[in-house]
């Protein structure tokens, strides 16, 4: 039996509990909404950019934990099927402009120009090429990757779908999907696999 | 007599980055030889003229009303700048909302000396062309709070409203590039080239990095705020641009400041 005191307690505390402590979900539409009262468009920078797809909210509300199994597997489907794969089935490029593309930082920001150039910024998170001392440390090295992981189609198809869309592969990686997002073309990231899986590439000795 | 004051400073800020050692990866780390750098820039800091000129700036008649911040309230009382911002942001009661101190400078701008929130909001960064009267403001007011320990208190629901909205927004993904502030300050020991990225997530991160803000850039010859530094990192994540002194930049403040409560608060600083 429940005496009437202990129910009107915990009636209490959770209307208390209802005014002062939204639930987690109300909290991150309430703060996307300040996110897009706080923001103006500039340049090539509109406020859609503030408008999250399913893999951007639902990586958000895991505050930096990993992913559950489940959820990891629903977001990796769902990314690997964004994936267009290049119609001549041919996924490597020229090393020399992957080098290029792996070095150039602007594009997308409403500082760069539009028409200017656009490139992948690999150098700010990856080691790459051993010549590039001035390499950021967010994602693995990629020093040696094909030499390391075999010249083979696997994992020529695997760098190229990994660029594309790096949730694909792993859910809420830290790295941009630079193929879903059109931050770079398929020639592009052709020239990045070349960086990676080219035995002539400086990746590579 | 300011402008030659200012001349100087940048020359001293070239001489200093002139000759900084390039880093060449042999006889020591590149990461020590930017560490020499660092504490070669420690010599002498230009900011200094910034809290001079925004010492002046803080007393002078302004505004349609001509009244002075001196009847500016940053919540220690009117014209009180001593250990001020080591308690921002907080919420004010004549304001209604919370606000960090580059909100409330503007609101004071408003709301006493008269000019159009348009007006007060309308020169926040300085470009080559032009100063700011806000850097030096804020440069004059932070450093009266230098060696004071930050203490940002959440006892007002408001408060723990906006801490937890800046909460969110820290780890909110968007754009074109799916990054959050996280992306870059969520993990120890990470770097974007040779950049050093404190950790937010934890509370030394969040001391190193909040309180060595404002600071005089070297390659931009400016004294910038935390409004600036926010502003900056937005949009290298491909965002929009944030307003100045809006909601969303007030709740991250108020999160990250919180974050460095008990450092003792160590700006304006210099850096790269």
């Amino acid at each position: 039996m429940i005496s009437k005191p202990f129910l009107w307690v915990a009636f209490g505390l959770a209307a208390a509990g209802c005014a002062t402590m939204p639930s987690d979900a109300e909290r991150q539409a309430q703060a996307a909404a300040m996110l897009k009262a706080s923001f103006k468009e500039n340049g090539q920078a509109k406020l859609d950019r503030l408008d999250q797809d399913e893999t951007q909210r639902a990586c958000s509300a895991l505050a930096g934990k990993p992913p559950s199994k489940e959820l990891a597997e629903t977001l990796e489907k769902a990314n690997l099927a964004t994936i267009q794969w290049p119609a001549d089935g041919k996924l490597v490029g020229d090393w020399k402009n992957g080098e290029r593309i792996a070095q150039e930082g602007r594009g997308k920001q409403f500082t760069d120009d539009p028409a200017g150039p656009v490139g992948g910024n690999c150098y700010a998170c990856h080691q790459i090429s051993k010549q590039e001392i001035s390499y950021g440390t967010i994602g693995p090295s990629l020093q040696q990757f094909g030499k390391l992981r075999g010249y083979n189609d696997e994992i020529r198809k695997y760098a190229y779908g990994k660029i594309y869309n790096a949730d694909a592969y792993s859910a809420c990686s830290n790295m941009p999907r630079f193929g879903q997002h059109q931050i770079l073309t398929e020639q592009q990231i052709k020239d990045l696999v070349a960086l990676l899986m080219d035995p002539q590439s400086p990746v590579n000795q | 007599m300011q402008r030659s004051l200012v001349r100087a400073a940048c020359a001293v800020a070239v001489a200093l980055a002139v000759a900084v050692p390039v880093a060449t990866g042999q006889g020591g780390s590149a990461a020590d030889e930017i560490e020499k750098y660092r504490q070669a820039l420690q010599d002498g800091n230009p900011a200094e003229l910034w809290e001079v000129r925004g010492e002046a700036l803080w007393k002078e008649p302004r505004g349609p009303k001509k009244v002075a911040f001196t009847q500016c309230d940053l919540g220690q009382g009117p014209g009180v700048v001593k250990g001020a911002y080591a308690k921002l942001p907080r919420h004010f009661a004549d304001a209604d909302r919370v606000q960090d101190l580059e909100s409330r400078l503007v609101w004071c701008m408003v709301n006493q000396q008269g000019y159009t929130e348009a007006d007060a909001k309308r020169n926040p960064f300085a470009n080559p062309d032009r100063k700011s009267d806000i850097e030096a403001l804020v440069a004059y007011v932070t450093s009266e709070s230098k060696g004071v320990p930050m203490a940002v208190s959440l006892d007002h629901p408001k408060m723990r409203e906006m801490y937890a909205l800046g909460e969110k927004m820290f780890w909110f993904r968007g754009g074109s590039h799916d990054f959050a502030c996280a992306t870059c300050h969520g993990e120890d020991a990470k770097r974007i080239r040779l950049q050093d990225l404190p950790n937010l997530t934890k509370k030394e991160g969040a001391q190193k990095g909040y309180t060595t803000w404002p600071a005089y850039r070297v390659s931009q010859g400016e004294l910038r705020t935390f409004q600036w530094r926010l502003y900056d990192c937005f949009r290298q994540q491909r965002f929009p641009e944030l307003e100045y002194a809006s909601p969303a930049s007030v709740a991250l403040t108020t999160f990250l400041a919180y974050n460095a409560n008990g450092a003792p608060f160590a700006a304006p600083s210099i850096k790269r």
